[in-house]
Order: structure tokens, then C-alpha cells, then sequence
């Protein structure tokens, strides 16, 4: 929850807009590009190959990089059970960003509704959400995801249940504290005189403030969302094993860590590339939305 | 204008009443507004009472911290949450301070209207201003089209030129003056019989000033309309309001017609405050300033709340509170000593 607690620190004011005197750094396009590069192959790779996740070929097992196979060349070498290491990693970045992009997303909607109801009208209803914050606070996020996702029956619905059960808790707190700010603003009492109703008062003159955090605030948790994932399928829970998923080809690639490094190295790097480069970018955003007005 | 009522004898039974004809549109009874701010609860509004009449324009003038604001926002209950309010609001013949929720929203924007001093915080930076301006139409159930059209006709209205071109401008893109004129639109959107302008030229430069009070004027009486405007600055007061009541420390010091309470005072601090208004075209010496500062209502004087500052200070206003009583037809003044005033 430390990301939310810097963007907790001021609220946004008044679109501000862009500071045109920016320099141009072409190296900061680097993660924009990098992400761009994911989501491509998550959109269209596996279009462009053809996998069968539970179609295993024995006499294709353990294959490095470059051999020659049936069906063409395996860049990236064979896994255990003779699949195709290059198709694990583009089929798991779709696996990734639909599970992130999910998780995100709802957890987006539980958080800023809550947040922002519990900050705006104060009392019973700020009570009850602040009090189920702090009890979601009280455990480990991934320990919560384990337990549900260990409980319930295995599929990508479950996966996405279970990361955001704990996972709004970070929308809810930002956007509690930013109504509460905007709140005491006084077009929101304008609004109010107008005989403006309490919920349009919400939803058009204090939620579209809370826009510029949240957006910063969902890509820091989409990559928290995808390392979970990742966490989740490393250890078997969740994902039934005809979805593909970085975390099972990094497990599954374990044993054979000392001499088939390629299974465990590719899908592990294509993990950790997307999750530093989508953290860059909401590193960028946050400061963007945080930094204070002059 | 003089109405029957004293503000002393606080009717028992005016809230029931059905408005006779000639009764005021608005009439603030006894007001208190209580804010709980740490051990002592601070009564910052004590006991007010005025009435706004029809067609007219009464002026709340006072220091700041005078609680005019908190007396003028009250009506339509803007106060914050942990104010408590005893006394009574009459509007027409329902009591304000009580009405449900969902009766006060249909008053506010409707049939009161409030302009705010500071333009640029109480428009929305994020929504154009036709939006905003029409915000309370669509409420009301007209089609976008419609909408469009009575708010180009608002803006023209309140003189705001090309109103084509700046429906969908947004606030940070107007001046100042334009923006009070959004406001101001704004305010008339609902057609309200009553508009409440508090501070409404503060923010604004002084010949800009002149020209929305103008449109003020002008605005009320083509409208029919009743305004409660609320300053500080006594020359606007002269120039735009009929009675006026005179605040200090969350109490009313003094009400009556606005020429005659500004240029014949009937209670020291209104004589002090119109003193102090140095007058451009004689090039007079500026009078006396008040001495001392305004009193604080979480921790008012004893007696009279002036009587610190007060030259014609005696024993008997250290000790007990004046209350507001009419001294001639139509004049009401808080001073022990208010008919040696008129000689």
C-alpha cells in the first residue's frame, strides 16, 4: 500500500494543464514502447502461433533455443514435456493482461465507488468501509488471494476473485481522501444550492477529480496485479493447466533449472520486463498527478 | 415597507400563518446557529431576526467574522454539518430550518438562488460553463436543445457578448467579471424568486464591481425578483440596497430603510462604519478608524457585544444585552441608548 500513500499525499486540483515546457527525453518512451510490444503480442501472437497448451510431444523434450522440431523452429527451446517455450511466453502475456487488466478494473470500480460514497457523505458509511479497509490492510494481499483461490474451483474467474478481493482497498483509501478534499470545494456547495442531488453531486462534480490518481494508482496495481497472478500460478493455485501462464512455465521449468535454464529464464524475464516497465510508467504518473500546483 | 412583526415579541404562531398579502418573502426569526468547536460551544449567530420583501434588496453588512455569511447561508442550509440551528426561516409560509431534504433541494436553484463571492472556486474547472449554467434546467427535465437555448439566452442575459462562442468555454478561460456574470446565470436559471449575493464584487476590481451591481439592479427589478445581498462595503450598500441590517459579532445591531440607517445611525457601530467610509468626492480626512478589533462570537463581551469599542460606552451595556427594538417606524436598533442618537 505504499504507492497509495504518496498519492494519498495531495489531491489533485484543477486541471492543470500539461506543462508544455517538458523536454524531450526520448528515453522515457522506452517503457511506453516495451508495453506497446506486450500488448501486440498478447493481442495478436497467438494468432500468429499455433499452441496447444496440453498437447505434449515426448520426443521434443528439453529442446535449447534454436532446434529444429516438427512444426518449425523452437526460438526459445522446448520445456519438460516438449511444448514450445516462445509460445508459453505470448500466450502468458495475454493469460497476464486480461487477468491484470480485470483485476484492475474492478478493483477500480469497488474502490473509487466506495471511496468515494464513504468520503462524501461521512458518518455510518465512512465507518463501515474505513473499518473493512483496515481489517483488508491487516493481511497480506497474496495471503488472502492464496486462501481463496485455494478454497474455490480452479479458473481465470476464481484468479481474478481472489486478487480483488484485497486489491480495492488501495482505490478505496485515494479516493476517500481526495472526495474529502473536494468535498469542501466550493462549487461542490454551488452545486448543492443549485438543488443538485447528492449523487449527481458524486458522480459530476467530485469524481471526475479523482480521475488523474486513480488512472496513476491502477497501473502500479495492474503490475502488482500480474506479479500476484504469476505468484498464484507458481504455486498451482488457480489457473486450470490448459491456460497458459508465466507462473506455471516458470514452475514447471524448476526442476530443470541446471540444465534446461531457457524454460524458467524466458517466461521469468518477460515477467519481469513488463512488471519494472509498467511500474516506470506509474512511477511517472503518480508524480504527474501528485506534484504540487504552483 | 414596514412590517408589523417585532422582532422582540418573536410570534408564536407566524410560522403557521398563512402569508398575508404585503408579508414578507422572507422572514428570519430568532435565528441562532451553534458551532460546537471544542469545549465551548460558540453561538455565532445569536438571536438574529430581518425580513427581505418582496421586490426589494436588503444589504447584511458587517466585519467579517460578523457571522452575515453564516445568517445568509442558513436559509438555504449551508452550514457545516456540525452547526445546530434553533429559530425560525419562513419562506413564504414553511419554515426552512425544518423542511425535508427533499423539499430544500427543490427551494434551492428554484425559488432561491445564491451567487457566491468567489467565482473561479464555485464554478466547476472541469465543466464548461453552458454546463454548469444548465445543469439546473436539465434537472428540470428540458431537452438539451432547449437547454442550449435558455442558457445562450441567460448569457446574453447577464451581458456576457457572443454567447455562441462562450457557451463551451470553460471557467479558467473567462476574466473575472465574465465569470460572476456565470454565476450570476446561473443563479437565474431557476428563476428563483429570491437571490441571496454573497460578497458578490469582492473578488473583483472596482469598475467591474460597479457594472455587476448594475446588472444586479437591473437583474431584480426586470425579474421581480427579492435580493439578500450580503458585503462589507457600505458604498455598495448605498448604492444598491432598500433596508439594511447591520451585523456585529452574530447579532443584529441595526435594521431599517438603507438611507435612512447610513445617514442617520441609530446605534454607534453603524455611525462608526459610515464614518469610516471615506467620501471620494469631498476629499475628506479619513474619520476616526474603530478602535480595537471586531469581538469574537465563541468569546463575545458581556452585555452588549460593541461595548468595548464603543465611545458612548456606560455601565449598563456591560452588563445587559440590548435587544433589538423599533426606535421610529421602521427603524430597529440594538442600543440601550438609541434615541440619543437621533438628536
Amino acid at each position: 500500500m505504499t504507492q497509495s500513500d504518496i498519492l494519498l499525499a495531495e489531491a489533485p486540483g484543477p486541471a492543470v494543464p500539461p506543462a508544455r515546457r517538458r523536454r524531450r527525453r526520448p528515453l522515457a518512451a522506452i517503457p511506453y514502447v516495451i508495453i506497446g510490444i506486450y500488448v501486440l503480442a498478447a493481442a495478436i501472437g497467438p494468432v500468429l502461433i499455433d499452441y496447444d497448451p496440453v498437447a505434449t510431444e515426448v520426443t521434443e523434450r528439453l529442446l535449447p533455443p534454436g532446434s529444429a522440431t516438427e512444426s518449425g523452429t523452437a526460438w526459445l527451446g522446448t520445456d519438460a514435456v516438449g511444448r514450445d517455450v516462445l509460445a508459453q511466453v505470448v500466450y502468458g502475456a495475454r493469460t497476464s493482461f486480461i487477468i491484470g487488466i480485470a483485476v484492475v478494473t474492478l478493483c477500480g470500480l469497488i474502490g473509487v465507488a466506495l471511496g468515494a460514497i464513504a468520503g462524501y457523505s461521512g458518518g455510518l458509511s465512512d465507518a463501515v468501509v474505513s473499518r473493512t479497509i483496515d481489517i483488508l490492510m491487516a493481511f497480506p494481499g497474496i495471503l488472502l488471494a492464496i486462501v481463496i483461490a485455494g478454497l474455490l474451483e480452479r479458473g481465470m474467474h476464481v484468479v481474478i476473485i481472489a486478487l480483488s478481493v484485497g486489491g480495492w482497498v488501495g482505490f478505496a483509501r485515494l479516493s476517500r481522501s481526495i472526495t474529502m478534499s473536494t468535498r469542501e470545494r466550493d462549487w461542490v456547495d454551488a452545486a448543492r444550492i443549485m438543488g443538485v442531488s447528492k449523487s449527481a453531486t458524486l458522480t459530476r462534480h467530485i469524481v471526475p477529480f479523482l480521475a488523474g490518481s486513480v488512472v496513476a494508482l491502477a497501473t502500479i496495481e495492474l503490475a502488482s496485479a500480474v506479479l500476484s497472478e504469476a505468484a498464484l500460478s507458481f504455486l498451482g493455485l488457480g489457473l486450470p493447466p490448459d491456460i497458459v501462464s508465466w507462473g506455471q512455465a516458470i514452475a514447471g521449468g524448476r526442476e530443470h533449472l541446471g540444465t534446461a535454464w531457457w524454460i524458467t529464464v524466458f517466461p521469468g524475464t518477460a515477467l519481469t520486463i513488463l512488471v519494472i516497465c509498467i511500474g516506470l510508467v506509474g512511477d511517472r504518473l503518480t508524480r504527474r498527478f501528485t506534484r504540487k500546483r504552483d | 415597507m414596514t412590517d408589523q412583526y417585532s422582532s422582540t415579541a418573536a410570534a408564536p404562531a407566524a410560522g403557521d400563518a398563512a402569508p398575508a398579502p404585503g408579508a414578507p418573502l422572507l422572514r428570519v426569526e430568532d435565528l441562532e446557529v451553534v458551532l460546537p468547536s471544542g469545549a465551548t460551544p460558540g453561538v455565532v449567530i445569536d438571536k438574529v431576526s430581518f425580513v427581505v420583501d418582496a421586490g426589494r434588496t436588503t444589504g447584511l453588512i458587517g466585519e467579517s467574522g460578523s457571522g452575515k455569511t453564516m445568517s445568509a447561508m442558513s436559509i438555504v442550509g449551508l452550514l457545516p454539518p456540525e452547526a445546530e440551528t434553533a429559530g425560525r426561516v419562513t419562506w413564504r409560509s414553511e419554515d426552512l430550518l425544518t423542511a425535508a431534504a427533499h423539499r430544500l433541494r427543490q427551494v434551492r436553484g428554484r425559488e432561491i438562488g445564491v451567487i457566491f463571492q468567489d467565482p473561479l472556486a464555485a464554478l466547476n474547472p472541469i465543466q464548461t460553463i453552458g454546463r454548469q449554467i444548465g445543469e439546473i434546467l436539465r434537472r428540470g427535465g428540458m431537452s438539451r436543445r432547449q437547454v442550449r437555448a435558455r442558457v445562450l439566452e441567460l448569457l446574453d442575459r447577464v451581458g456576457i457578448p457572443d454567447p455562441d462562442d462562450r457557451i463551451d468555454v470553460y471557467p479558467h478561460e473567462m476574466s473575472g467579471g465574465m465569470r460572476q456574470r456565470v454565476m450570476i446565470a446561473m443563479a437565474l436559471a431557476g428563476e428563483p424568486q429570491l437571490i441571496i449575493a454573497d460578497e458578490p464584487t469582492t473578488a473583483l476590481d472596482v469598475t467591474t464591481q460597479a457594472r455587476i451591481l448594475r446588472l444586479l439592479a437591473d437583474l431584480r427589478e426586470q425579474e421581480h425578483m427579492a435580493m439578500l445581498l450580503v458585503s462589507h462595503d457600505l458604498r455598495v450598500m448605498a448604492h444598491v440596497a432598500d433596508d439594511v441590517v447591520v451585523m456585529y459579532a452574530g447579532r443584529v445591531a441595526e435594521r431599517g430603510p438603507a438611507r435612512e440607517v447610513l445617514e442617520h445611525p441609530r446605534h454607534p457601530y453603524t455611525r462608526a462604519l459610515a464614518n469610516n467610509v471615506p467620501a471620494v468626492s469631498t476629499k475628506s480626512a479619513i474619520a476616526e478608524p474603530l478602535q480595537g478589533a471586531p469581538a469574537n462570537p465563541f468569546d463575545r463581551p458581556t452585555g452588549c457585544a460593541f461595548h468595548p469599542r464603543c465611545p458612548m460606552a456606560r455601565d449598563r451595556c456591560r452588563i445587559e444585552v440590548p435587544v433589538l427594538r423599533e426606535v421610529e417606524r421602521g427603524r430597529f436598533s440594538a442600543c440601550h441608548y438609541a434615541t440619543e442618537l437621533a438628536s
